[in-house]
């Protein structure tokens, strides 16, 4: 007899799957109890993060007793029950889901952005699917490229609704829906609009859900093998920090693994002339929101402030409180600020033409092409960041030139612009921005030494946390959170005045940029835990925790920028934003 | 006319619909007088005794289901009476409401007694708009006399009613669907659990009558001679409204004792079949209902015979297709229907009925393939196997039902086409 572990106080039920007794905990769903012996009953709609929608049918299994097939998904154990994964009707059910799914589809797999990495493809080759007697019912449905970061493909739209749920439950959006109804169904957005002309605010959790290829991220792999192949080009790359314990995973590697020699050297082999670190914009980013949050609290300023390194955080302060953007931090993102230290300050002093230097970053994130995209990024027509790929496009250029990533050697990144410490690479978890930031605010306002430097109140995957912090005689109240479902219950009471903070770091996606929409496909809330402890694994073993103890920062102001907040820091490192109108307002 | 009887249909043209006081003049609101005297449970006990069954189509026993209403634990319960009659050829309901609404009014409001429920809603298809204000108005007088509101009959009892119209979909008919077109969603079924009984409208304790189930009930309190137990026999007791048309002398609603034979309905009451053509086929229950051919008609019209004749009460309806339409011709024309109507959220309804519809019309063009016929029967089975709700369930019965029946109307010529 096969016995899951027994939880405290939960009654455990009886049942058998294809003749296999079993014991469960009562609750327990018959997808679950089947994978506790090995069996995968298959599925496209369900997802472990996600309600339940019972929607493909693909999970339908027999239950002795049972007139009809019930979903495994959404179907609790009983006891006594009597399930079989594997008798004809649930094949033939299985099959035949599939080749009406395939009839509907735009089965151009070859040349589709998810081949190999499809739930759908996986499905159809497990289960044999060859020669689908049916038609092609396919609508004749374009492709929709509108925006800098996001493509969605209707003709590979399967109706499960991860996508649905996904912008709706977990960023409280919900610019994606289903519209019509039998085989008119569709996923669009409202009136049809194309997604930036929506709610929507590119943070990519759609595409990350996505079983298919009908929602994916903007392919700018070209753009860079174009700029590496171009011998006039100077081409420097920066990486964010959550890309160095999410990039494993696609090649095999335990889920939370931390691969930065590996993807140095991996970028190095690609080719690019510089392997800089986003993190080193992480400090410099925390030197000037420092400051700033010190002048705000000092002089008055709009208070709570609020990070801003979080561009789908930015896109939804514009859109749906354009009248608290006074409470954004004007410090641009540290992928922005590093872009514009890599057309400025790098360039003078490598002696190379700006025009010729393109930069590339890799971030977990589809709104960070957007960002990038921003005319308020770059001056006199350059921009500070030429080309922005997520770490899926990462993926795939690592496996266009056949590295074995696995076994790659270790290396560093390039200097100057590639040391960092502790408190930039926690930038990639939801509360490390407010730990790095406080690190350094504490250090500058005190002039002591920060003998605990861990704040353990704004760690962990909590929606939202607080803490308060003593500072010389002033307690600064200060608030963590993730995901926009969250920042709208903060929001509500900044834009009503009664927000209790002084600073608030909020970031778009589930657990912070680790768990960003442009991260490897089949990111969970599980392995965003898994990336999340990685990241403060490496904060902690790293000498230099502290922002403004990176002696590569320290130059780059003693040589160029001059203190915080000076005129030359305003002009590079800081934005402004402004109220996005959106085509249609209820009101 | 003898097949005919006066149970549910009693007051019909009996009293003035827009007035309370002329209801009340026939013994109105007797029933409700008399449940609030009543223990509840002794309520459920006497739809029980009777075997009342849910008259939309499910057929689940309407005492039990009373009586669970009552047993769920929850503030605000709600009884909703399912009016979206969305069945082709099913129109028995709109004569309930339209002949006797204050029946239904007095019905919903025991029924709120027993279960429990603090609100009641009728949720009425779009295409019933014409019976809105007889509706509206029943429920105002019922107010101004004090059966709905606060403390109802001095017994301490609140219950208030409203009135929904739905926006068209047939799909809107099944339960979960229902329920989230009357809070202001796009009416498409969810799964279950949780069941509606514990979390339904507005995620209260919900309990859903059809129109039919719920007007028998004032009539079975007050039945003192037992004229609805003296109907039927079996698990077929009482009496039951149907509604026949096609291609009959006289379409119509119809009362019949449960027994009354299929031919003494389609030639006695229904006035026989027009220029005494022959009969093709009959289709009991709606577009979700089984066909049969000629031979049933000797069959009694209860739930166990028409089961076993291969078909089922299902809404009650029953359509009469005569010999000039040809099977595949109106299985096209029940298919057509169910492609349109399909919520489109779970694949082997969405993508079940755009197949099964290529395919009868490849029968029909005589260019199908024995190998479509097989593809089409396994994608029947699949959509009544798996599908998320009834309407997948059961948009394949029609043809299911023809594939036994005229199986030789699915032999075509070889594999190769």
């Amino acid at each position: 007899m096969t016995t899951a572990n027994k939880v405290k106080d939960i009654p455990m039920v009886h049942l058998t799957i294809n003749n296999i007794p079993i014991e469960v905990p009562k609750g327990t769903k018959i997808m679950q109890a089947a994978q506790t012996l090995g069996i995968d009953i298959p599925h496209l709609c369900y997802h472990e993060d996600q309600r339940i929608k019972a929607h493909c049918r693909l999970c339908a299994v027999e239950v002795v007793g049972k007139r009809r097939l019930l979903a495994a998904c959404s179907t609790e154990v009983w006891e006594g029950m009597e399930v079989h994964t594997d008798t004809q009707i649930v094949r033939d059910t299985q099959v035949s889901i599939l080749q009406l799914m395939l009839a509907n589809h735009n089965k151009d797999c070859l040349s589709c952005p998810r081949n190999q990495n499809c739930d759908l493809q996986r499905l159809c080759s497990r289960f044999n699917i060859q020669h689908s007697p049916l038609p092609s019912v396919l609508k004749d449905e374009p492709r929709i490229e509108t925006n800098p970061s996001i493509v969605r493909d209707p003709s590979k739209c399967i109706r499960c609704g991860r996508c649905i749920r996904a912008c709706k439950d977990v960023q409280g959006i919900a610019a994606l829906t289903y519209a019509g109804r039998s085989s008119d169904i569709v996923v669009t957005t409202a009136f049809n609009k194309p997604m930036e002309a929506t709610d929507c605010i590119l943070c990519g959790q759609c595409s990350l859900v996505c079983p298919t290829g009908a929602i994916v991220e903007k392919d700018d792999t070209n753009k860079v093998l174009d700029a590496l192949q171009d011998p006039q080009k100077h081409v420097i790359v920066q990486v964010a920090p959550s890309v160095r314990v999410a990039l494993g995973d696609a090649f095999g590697m335990e889920p939370g693994a931390i691969v930065t020699g590996q993807m140095v050297t991996a970028l190095k082999l690609l080719g690019f002339d510089k392997v800089f670190d986003t993190n080193f914009g992480a400090d410099l980013t925390i030197m000037e929101e420092g400051a700033e949050f010190l002048d705000r609290l000092q002089n008055g300023g709009t208070l709570p402030m609020m990070t801003s390194c979080s561009p789908g955080w930015v896109n939804y302060m514009e859109k749906h409180f354009p009248n608290c953007i006074g409470h954004l931090s004007s410090a641009k993102s540290p992928m922005s600020m590093f872009g514009a230290i890599a057309k400025t300050y790098y360039p003078e002093n490598a002696g190379i033409d700006v025009k010729d230097i393109v930069t590339v970053s890799v971030m977990p994130c589809t709104a960070k092409k957007f960002e990038a995209a921003r005319p308020e990024m770059g001056r006199n027509g350059i921009p500070d960041v030429d080309v922005v790929l997520t770490t899926r496009e990462l993926i795939k250029l690592i496996k266009y030139v056949g590295l074995s990533f696995k076994n790659l050697p270790e290396s560093e990144f390039d200097n100057p612009l590639g040391l960092s410490t502790g408190a930039g690479a926690i930038f990639g978890a939801t509360g490390g921005v407010m730990e790095a930031a406080l690190r350094t605010v504490y250090e500058k306002v005190t002039g002591e030494t920060l003998e605990k430097i861990e704040f353990s109140e704004v760690r962990g995957f909590d929606g939202i946390k607080e803490a308060a912090i003593k500072i010389k005689d002033r307690e600064i109240r200060v608030c963590v959170a993730h995901t926009l479902q969250n920042a709208r219950r903060i929001m509500e009471q900044v834009k009503k005045g009664t927000s209790p903070y002084d600073f608030i770091e909020i970031m778009a996606c589930p657990g912070g940029c680790i768990g960003g929409g442009g991260q490897p496909i089949g990111t969970t809330n599980a392995i965003r835990k898994k990336r999340m402890a990685a990241l403060y694994e490496i904060d902690r073993d790293l000498p230099l925790r502290k922002s403004h103890e990176n002696p590569e920062i320290q130059t780059l102001y003693r040589e160029f920028l001059g203190e915080p907040l000076s005129q030359r820091a305003h002009e590079l490192l800081h934005t402004t934003y402004h109220k996005v109108a959106k085509p249609y307002e209820f009101n | 006319m003898s097949n005919q009887i006066k149970f549910l249909t009693k007051n019909f043209g009996q009293y003035d619909t827009s007035s309370i006081g002329s209801y009340m003049n026939i013994g109105g609101f007797e029933a409700l007088r008399k449940a609030v005297t009543m223990d509840p449970e002794k309520i459920c006990d006497r739809i029980t005794e009777v075997k009342v069954r849910g008259r939309g189509g499910a057929e689940y026993p309407l005492g039990r289901k009373w009586s669970q209403a009552r047993a769920v634990v929850g503030e605000n319960k709600v009884v909703v009476c399912n009016a979206d009659e969305g069945e082709t050829t099913t129109f028995k309901d709109r004569e309930l409401i339209q002949k006797d609404p204050f029946n239904l009014i007095e019905a919903l409001i025991i029924a709120g007694y027993v279960c429990g429920a603090t609100d009641g809603y009728i949720y009425m298809r779009a295409e019933y708009a014409c019976l809105r204000p007889l509706l509206l108005n029943a429920i105002r007088q019922a107010k101004n006399y004090g059966f709905l509101g606060e403390n109802i009959l001095g017994k301490g009892f609140n219950f208030n009613l409203h009135l929904y119209s739905g926006g068209g979909a047939y799909v809107c008919g099944e339960g979960t669907a229902l329920i989230r077109s009357i809070e202001g969603k796009a009416g498409r079924p969810r799964m279950k659990p949780p069941f509606i009984k514990v979390s339904g409208l507005f995620a209260r304790p919900t309990c859903l009558n059809n129109v039919e189930s719920l007007s028998i009930v004032p009539h079975l309190l007050v039945d003192t001679d037992n004229v609805y137990a003296s109907c039927g026999s079996g698990e077929s007791i009482g009496t039951k409204m149907i509604s026949v048309a096609g291609n009959v002398n006289h379409p119509g609603v119809f009362e019949i004792p449960f027994g009354t034979t299929v031919r003494e309905i389609i030639y006695n009451l229904a006035g026989g079949i027009q220029h005494d053509r022959d009969i093709q086929l009959i289709q009991f229950g709606g577009a979700s209902g089984k066909i049969a051919d000629a031979s049933i008609l000797d069959t009694p019209y209860t739930y166990d015979d028409l089961r076993n004749a291969g078909v089922m009460v299902g809404s009650g309806g029953i359509l009469v297709i005569d010999e000039r339409t040809s099977v595949i011709d109106f299985l096209r024309m029940n298919q057509e229907f169910f492609s349109e109507e399909s919520c489109g959220q779970c694949t082997p309804c969405r993508e079940g009925n755009l197949h099964i519809k290529i395919i009868l019309d490849k029968i029909a063009n005589h260019t199908a393939t024995q190998e479509d016929i097989r593809i089409m029967a396994t994608i029947a089975r699949v959509m009544s196997m798996s599908s998320l709700c009834g309407l997948g369930e059961t948009a394949q019965n029609t043809l299911q039902s023809a594939m036994l029946t005229f199986p030789e109307v699915f032999e075509v010529g070889g594999t190769e086409s």
